[in-house]
């Protein structure tokens, strides 16, 4: 067979302890302010960006990245403990949360120095929003499908298509996004999209609002027109961005933020059951309890093996498979649970107000950053199935 | 866990290869297996490993042993050494040394109590006790009047009737009317009979883990050979999804397992932290069993329902296994009961200090 999947029992340093209270200590002052409340994961104003600034002011933005560029060096095991807290706590992550975990990095190694020397420090101090400009009308899942064109023009490219669910577009300084520099291959059909830097809020752009089933609006449309992008935004190698694209996965699959989206029904859940809970109440606590603890066990342990600077991608896969299934069915779970909770609960109208929105979050959850069909294509190709 | 330098480990996986082959016992009706491997094992030393060398033992690490454990689990290996493991350590907590042979522990099920009469003799019953039929002596908690103490009892004394659990493997009710143990003495403070459930489940995980791995191992295997409509039935999307979810199974059992393994080789005692790792284990592990071992059936199609082939060998262990030392919905109501004491708002703290 092929290698055994492992994952190793990693703990958490002390480092991570001390900082772990630090963000309790900073998200508990922000909550008593009214920054935000750890109740409403629906909250409207999704935007906050004076929070932004404040997270980076502590210097939890591009923790991990060079201090040159305004990071901590710090390791993916701290940035972790930052993450699953802001995630907890439901704190407005949305401004900073892409440009942190995705587009940070993927400037880091692939934009000139002087790019990243002007946009790096601006994500560490909370200061600008990233968006990721995949998904196409008739390109989702099959991203080598992607037609959006850059035609190359004096000094640079103009682009020209569609780019769609494009989340935070709408408050995006900068989106990354891939584009046809070339038709695929005979060969090789993965060839002829090249990744590029975009400034956002330019003539060129259009922004439109694509509401959600939530009633939320987070995602979007973005039609470009004759839009130039200078050559030096260009990020790596010209017609080979799918080589780029696949090792970034890892990091986006594997994080707290694929099982914790709707946690929160749980914690009221429990808060509704009280201390002496039926038996029924207690069996259904107890199994989401010990599926939780182990998919975190496990996305600890993918964040080791990324700190050892692995590439963990068949294990990044089956968290984020795992994982978010496991988000998915929790609201229904908690709401088989809630059945039979006291009229008399005192959080019984919060824990039903999260049920609803938890409820109809579910949906997304196997479907953003890769389906849950696409992924264990990528697993079974782990397997040697493929 | 199971490093390939573990030289326990691979002691322990070299005699497996040699004398637990899996097909070769499948195909031996007499069980003429057992008494080679059983003897094997012995002399290396490897169903004392949890005893000191001064109690008698081989004197492994828990770690150590905890990784022989998941290896015997990729073998589904049926001869009494987890419990005789078990034994030893659970006779090692008070000191006592163990005897040469196999061993097994009671009671197995968190239900069941042994008491400590007057004049000092032990009586009670435990069900599902494995391999009591195969023990020379039996490792035993008992419940005095206010304390709890360790036993070292002759199994002849005792009266067992023999039963089978799902996968094949004995699991007895043994009845102790007072009897005089061999030995006793207390168990050191603040252990008690959830400590030793919470160890026989982690053991017992430890083996589920590894006959999941195994499981997708030998499903990937006939996937890559079979062929069905002109293709070898691994190039079938919907087959590729199944043992997807299978490796997520294998994967999620080993992790919880493992995690909770280490917790225990590193924790002082047995606190919330340790018991939600150990608990969460059993009650996951035994899940990934249900849900892991009913893909690799599917995948064999019915040449895996047949008793000639080795899939059952670890599918139904893996299913017996859940049983021993309290289910996964005897944990689940334990740890939210737990839970829910300690408050909602200590639930991520818990979550998190692991
Ligand atoms: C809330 C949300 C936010 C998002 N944000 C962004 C963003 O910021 N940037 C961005 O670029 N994209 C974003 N997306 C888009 C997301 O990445 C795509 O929706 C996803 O990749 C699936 O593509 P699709 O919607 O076109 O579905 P399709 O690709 O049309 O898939 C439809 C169904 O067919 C299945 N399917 C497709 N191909 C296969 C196959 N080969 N084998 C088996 N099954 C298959 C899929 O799994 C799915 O079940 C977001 C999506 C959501 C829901």
């Amino acid at each position: 067979m092929t290698a055994a999947l492992r994952f190793d029992p990693i703990r958490l340093p002390p480092e991570c302890e001390q900082l772990r209270k630090e963000v309790r200590a900073f998200l508990a002052e922000e909550i008593a302010a009214g920054t935000f409340s750890p109740f409403k994961p629906n909250r409207e104003d999704t935007d906050v960006p004076e929070f932004s600034r404040k997270v980076g002011a502590k210097g939890w933005l591009g923790m991990t990245w060079p201090k040159k560029y305004g990071g901590q060096e710090r390791s993916f095991l701290e940035r972790y403990v930052v993450t699953e807290e802001m995630r907890v706590a439901n704190a407005p992550t949305r401004r900073f949360f892409v440009a942190d975990r995705q587009s940070g990095p993927v400037l880091i190694k692939y934009a000139p120095e002087h790019i990243k020397m002007d946009i790096l420090p601006r994500i560490c101090r909370g200061e600008i929003c990233f968006a990721i400009g995949m998904s196409e009308p008739n390109s989702g899942s099959d991203l080598f499908a992607a037609k959006t064109r850059a035609t190359k023009t004096d000094g640079g490219y103009l682009i020209n298509g569609t780019k769609i669910w494009t989340s935070s577009a709408h408050i995006a300084d900068y989106m990354i996004a891939i584009f046809r520099t070339s038709p695929p291959t005979k060969e090789n059909r993965r060839h002829g999209l090249t990744q590029f830097l975009v400034k956002m809020k330019q003539p060129g752009i259009q922004v439109n609002p694509i509401g959600q089933i939530t009633g939320q609006y987070e995602f979007n449309e973005v039609v470009f027109t004759d839009f130039f992008v200078p050559e030096d935004h260009v990020l790596g190698e010209v017609d080979g961005a799918w080589k780029q694209a696949t090792s970034e996965l890892a990091y986006e699959r594997s994080g707290p933020e694929r099982f914790l989206e709707t946690y929160y029904v749980l914690t009221e859940l429990v808060r509704a059951v009280g201390p002496n809970p039926d038996t029924r109440s207690a069996e259904g606590i107890g199994r989401l309890v010990a599926q939780l603890h182990t998919m975190r066990r496990m996305s600890v342990s993918v964040a080791g093996m990324l700190q050892a600077g692995k590439e963990p991608v068949v294990e990044a896969s089956i968290v984020k498979d795992i994982g978010t299934v496991w988000e998915q069915q929790l609201p229904h779970r908690v709401r088989d649970l809630a059945a039979f909770v006291e009229e008399t609960a005192t959080n019984r109208e919060t824990l039903e107000r999260q049920l609803d929105f938890a409820i109809k979050t579910a949906p997304k959850l196997t479907i953003q950053g890769g389906t849950t069909e696409v992924l264990r294509g990528i697993i079974a190709r782990g397997l040697g199935l493929r | 866990m199971a490093e390939s330098d573990n030289i326990v480990v691979e002691t322990a996986e070299k005699i497996f290869a040699d004398l637990a082959d899996p097909q070769e016992i499948n195909n031996d009706k007499k069980g003429s297996w057992q008494a080679p491997l059983w003897r094997a094992l012995s002399e290396a030393g490897l169903p004392l490993a949890w005893v000191p060398d001064d109690l008698g033992g081989s004197g492994a690490s828990l770690a150590d042993g905890f990784a022989l454990l998941n290896a015997a689990g990729r073998f589904a290996v049926a001869v009494p050494l987890a419990e005789t493991m078990l034994a030893g350590w659970l006779l090692a907590q008070a000191k006592i040394a163990s005897p040469e042979g196999e061993m097994t522990v009671l009671p197995a099920s968190p239900k069941d109590r042994i008491t400590i009469d007057a004049d000092g003799s032990l009586s009670g019953r435990a069900r599902g006790v494995p391999f009591a039929k195969a023990a020379k002596h039996f490792a035993v908690l008992a419940h005095g009047k206010d304390e709890v103490s360790i036993a070292l009892v002759d199994a002849a004394k005792a009266r067992t009737e023999s039963g089978l659990n799902v996968g094949y493997d004995h699991s007895d009710t043994v009845t102790l009317e007072k009897i005089q143990p061999v030995t006793i003495k207390p168990a050191p403070k603040g252990f008690d009979q959830t400590t030793m459930m919470l160890m026989g489940g982690v053991a017992r995980s430890l083996q589920i883990a590894g006959a999941l791995e195994a499981m997708l191992g030998i499903s990937v295997r006939y996937s890559n050979e079979r062929v069905a409509f002109e293709k070898k039935i691994s190039k079938f999307q919907a087959v590729q999804h199944n043992l997807a979810r299978l490796a997520g199974e294998s994967a999620a059992a080993l992790a919880a397992a493992t995690s909770a393994a280490d917790a225990i080789s590193n924790a002082a005692s047995f606190d919330d932290a340790v018991y939600l790792e150990a608990a969460a284990a059993k009650i996951r592990c035994a899940e990934a069993a249900e849900k892991g071992g009913g893909i690799a059936h599917q995948v064999h199609g019915a040449i895996g329902f047949t008793i000639e082939h080795i899939l059952h060998r670890y599918s139904l262990r893996a299913l017996a296994w859940r049983d021993d030392f309290g289910s996964e919905s005897h944990w689940a109501v334990e740890l939210g009961k737990l839970v829910a004491k300690r408050g909602a708002d200590e639930l991520w703290p818990l979550v998190a200090s692991r």
